[in-house]
């Protein structure tokens, strides 16, 4: 018996053994894209480097762009954290470009300025936000078989920034629910689901507390759901949530919540696949798109990580997969995601948080080097 | 007859004998008597809940802890004095008595009456709910060194139930942070990191969004900080904490955190350790009351098949007895209970044995 065992557990070794690390990440060639005549001209996309680690990052990404000579051209901006409002020229350059490519931006704490991440995605109306919370095939988690995408609403809900001192010591903050918002994000969402061939959407919600506010989203959702009876729906208390996505992550597939509690399971989903340092993700409105790294956008690393400059880019690089692919350039797209994915499954080179000892440029060299 | 007195005595000593800090909070002492039993309301419940109280009664009884058990039931009829099926008796007793222990409880639906868990909160008062949460050793979880406390604001906060439609299709939720409610809760869970030898509190907090609100609590924490400087104190922010928590939970020691963050946070601390079915939980109001639960569901589905978990409820009674300073046999009662799993014989349906609840309580005697 025991050495049946011991036989059953070899076999995945074996197995891995006998097949070279590559050979499934080898894209097959596909001539299924058919551009249109002039779709090759370079586009212009806006980057804002941002804050700390921010221009490390990104840096990165521009390296590899031009290794791959990649249609896209960026007209950088500078944009700080400490700002009070982001500048003008670079809100009409985004209008003009519909496409940018951030890094961080590091918001002062209580400092009474307001976080510019959160002013950016509501000037632009960029209502839903996406992580894309997955297993990297060589990244050793506590969890398999994750393959989660947090669809947040971005613009309402907790961080509306109403607040107000009633008396001195009592502190009144707003949180506003519209249908409005909250059924075109359900929209996003189960739009999403079907174009990309997923099975499940869920929402997250509050209702049995906060039965008005949670309660018109979930209607919200409900509505939405009628119109697409391919795609299975459900319901789900943020709390139950996160406790089902620590112990059984793998029965999430579309998560659809407001805007606080998105930012929570996208981050506790963003951990339990490997980190926010590795997952991807962007904000998208019905007329621009910002990607950035997936969750945690204002969480632009401590001094350390800036001076020894070992910053992780996968989740900026594989963020500009997703913008590359949104662009319509589906081959760069695919091209840098094997790329990025043989370099972490290789683990030769790896950045701090996922438990090596490589600076960010090591990460880039090697990425440039797995390019084909 | 002679050693079993002698037993007492130093147990009672020892309970004496550890330090009790003046603050107002500590009426310990005022406990431990040398001749009475301690007085302790028992609210069973309903579904398992019956059962696994009769677990905690058998346990303490094998245990000999001085509680003398009062035992109530939720009523079949709305009492008017507490617009509830909470009788106004349960309630005196609980504020007469200072400390309970209560199993799941079913909210019946329907209108008219206020939900049961909301009653015993705004009754009694109680502003602090504190679920420590450790791996138990035997009991495998992807995460094996999780050792840290919750402490959450229980009053206001995201859950003050203010909400109203503005328009149709506008609905505003209100969130209320007070600096007297914020002091509270940070007192206690500093008070409580002193007393459990605990070297860090972390305030989990989003000032970074919401400046004015979550700056108050911060601004009330670090007040309190500086008055015991021996406990080291930090700021996380809750994305952060989230991350950090499900790639490395020994980074954290005990947390404070206002009410919707800490209802998130601590279900998702009881999901590292294995699930509700195994996390103890106790409230704390003005006073020093303290009114330990089981925070899991009644499951009637099993109720009465004598197959329920009685580990929750069990270790919360373990919380409720460090907090009245019998300390010694609260940690014998948690060693056996820990020996038990751990030994892996005898171990109910959802912790994967096959084990009946009166099996598992008596092993649980034999390892006292």
């Amino acid at each position: 018996m025991f050495q049946g065992q011991m036989a059953r557990r070899s076999i995945p070794i074996l197995k891995q053994l006998f097949t070279s690390p590559s050979s499934h990440l080898t894209p097959t060639r596909s001539v299924t894209y058919m551009p249109r005549p002039g779709d090759g001209a370079p586009r212009p996309v806006t980057l804002i480097p941002g804050d700390a680690i921010g221009p490390l990052v990104t840096g990165a990404v521009e390296q590899v762009m031009q290794a791959m000579h990649a249609p896209v051209y960026f007209e950088r901006y500078e944009v700080h954290g400490d700002m009070k409002r982001v500048p003008q020229e670079v809100i009409d350059s985004i209008k003009k470009n519909k496409v940018c490519l951030k890094g961080g931006l590091a918001t002062p704490m209580g400092g009474g300025v307001s976080s510019l991440n959160v002013q950016l995605r509501k000037e632009l109306d960029l209502y839903a936000s996406l992580v894309n919370c997955f297993n990297l095939p060589g990244l050793p988690t506590r969890h398999e078989n994750v393959d989660i995408v947090v669809i947040r609403e971005n613009t309402e809900g907790e961080y509306s920034g109403l607040e107000h001192e009633v008396v001195p010591g009592v502190v009144e903050s707003l949180k506003v629910i519209t249908k409005f918002c909250s059924e075109r994000i359900a929209k996003y969402a189960f739009e999403y689901a079907y174009l990309n061939n997923r099975k499940k959407v869920t929402a997250v919600h509050k209702a049995n507390i906060m039965k008005l506010a949670d309660g018109l989203f979930l209607e919200s959702c409900r509505e939405v759901a009628t119109k697409y009876p391919g795609i299975k729906y459900n319901e789900i208390i943020v709390d139950n949530c996160c406790m089902q996505l620590v112990s059984k992550p793998e029965q999430f597939d579309v998560m659809v919540t407001p805007n606080l509690y998105g930012n929570l399971v996208a981050n506790t989903a963003a951990g339990i696949a490997g980190g926010t340092g590795v997952m991807p993700g962007g904000n998208v409105g019905a007329d621009h798109a910002v990607f950035e790294q997936g969750a945690s956008a204002g969480n632009v690393g401590n001094e350390k990580l800036v001076a020894q400059k070992t910053a992780n880019p996968v989740a900026l690089l594989l963020s500009s997969a997703m913008m590359l692919r949104h662009l319509q350039f589906p081959s760069f797209a695919d091209r840098l995601e094997t790329a990025v994915k043989r370099v972490i499954l290789d683990g030769k080179y790896r950045t701090k948080d996922l438990g090596g000892t490589s600076t960010t440029q090591e990460v880039v060299d090697a990425v440039i080097a797995a390019l084909d | 007859m002679a050693t079993h007195l002698l037993r007492r005595r130093v147990s009672q000593i020892l309970s004496q004998a550890i330090p009790c800090p003046t603050s107002p909070l500590s009426v310990g002492r005022a406990f431990s008597s040398a001749t009475a039993p301690i007085r302790a309301t028992l609210f069973p419940g309903d579904g398992i809940g019956p059962e696994i109280a009769e677990s905690v009664k058998q346990v303490f009884r094998g245990a000999e802890v001085p509680i003398e058990w009062e035992e109530h039931y939720v009523g079949d009829q709305i009492d008017p004095r507490t617009q509830s099926f909470l009788t106004w008796e349960s309630l005196e007793s609980v504020r007469k008595n200072r400390v309970g222990l209560k199993g799941p409880m079913a909210t019946p639906i329907g209108k008219g009456h206020r939900s049961l868990n909301l009653t015993l909160r705004k009754e009694l008062n109680l502003y602090a709910n504190v679920r420590p949460c450790y791996s138990l050793p035997g009991y495998k979880t992807r995460y094996d060194d999780v050792n840290l406390i919750t402490i959450r604001e229980n009053t206001e906060g995201e859950y003050s139930g203010l909400e109203h439609q503005v328009v149709r299709g506008v609905v505003e939720s209100l969130k209320i942070i007070t600096r007297q409610a914020s002091l509270r809760v940070a007192e206690y869970a500093f008070h409580y990191a002193k007393t459990h030898g605990r070297e860090r509190v972390s305030a989990i907090h989003k000032a970074n969004i919401m400046q004015k609100t979550d700056g108050l609590f911060l601004k009330c924490c670090r007040e309190v900080a500086e008055k015991y400087p021996e406990i080291t104190y930090e700021e996380v922010v809750i994305d952060n904490c989230c991350m950090m928590l499900v790639k490395n939970p020994a980074l954290f020691d005990v947390l404070v955190m206002p009410n919707l963050y800490g209802d998130i946070i601590s279900d998702l601390c009881a999901g590292l350790i294995g699930g509700l079915g195994l996390t103890p939980s106790c409230n704390i109001g003005e006073g020093g009351i303290a009114l330990a639960e089981a925070v899991h569901g009644s499951a009637p589905d099993i109720a009465g098949k004598n197959l329920a978990n009685p580990t929750a409820l069990l270790l919360s009674a373990v919380t409720m007895l460090h907090h009245l300073d019998l300390h010694d046999k609260a940690d014998r009662i948690q060693n056996a209970i820990l020996n038990t799993i751990a030994e892996g014989k005898y171990r109910t349906a959802d912790l994967g044995g096959s084990s009946t609840t009166t099996d598992f309580t008596k092993a649980i005697c034999d390892h006292l």
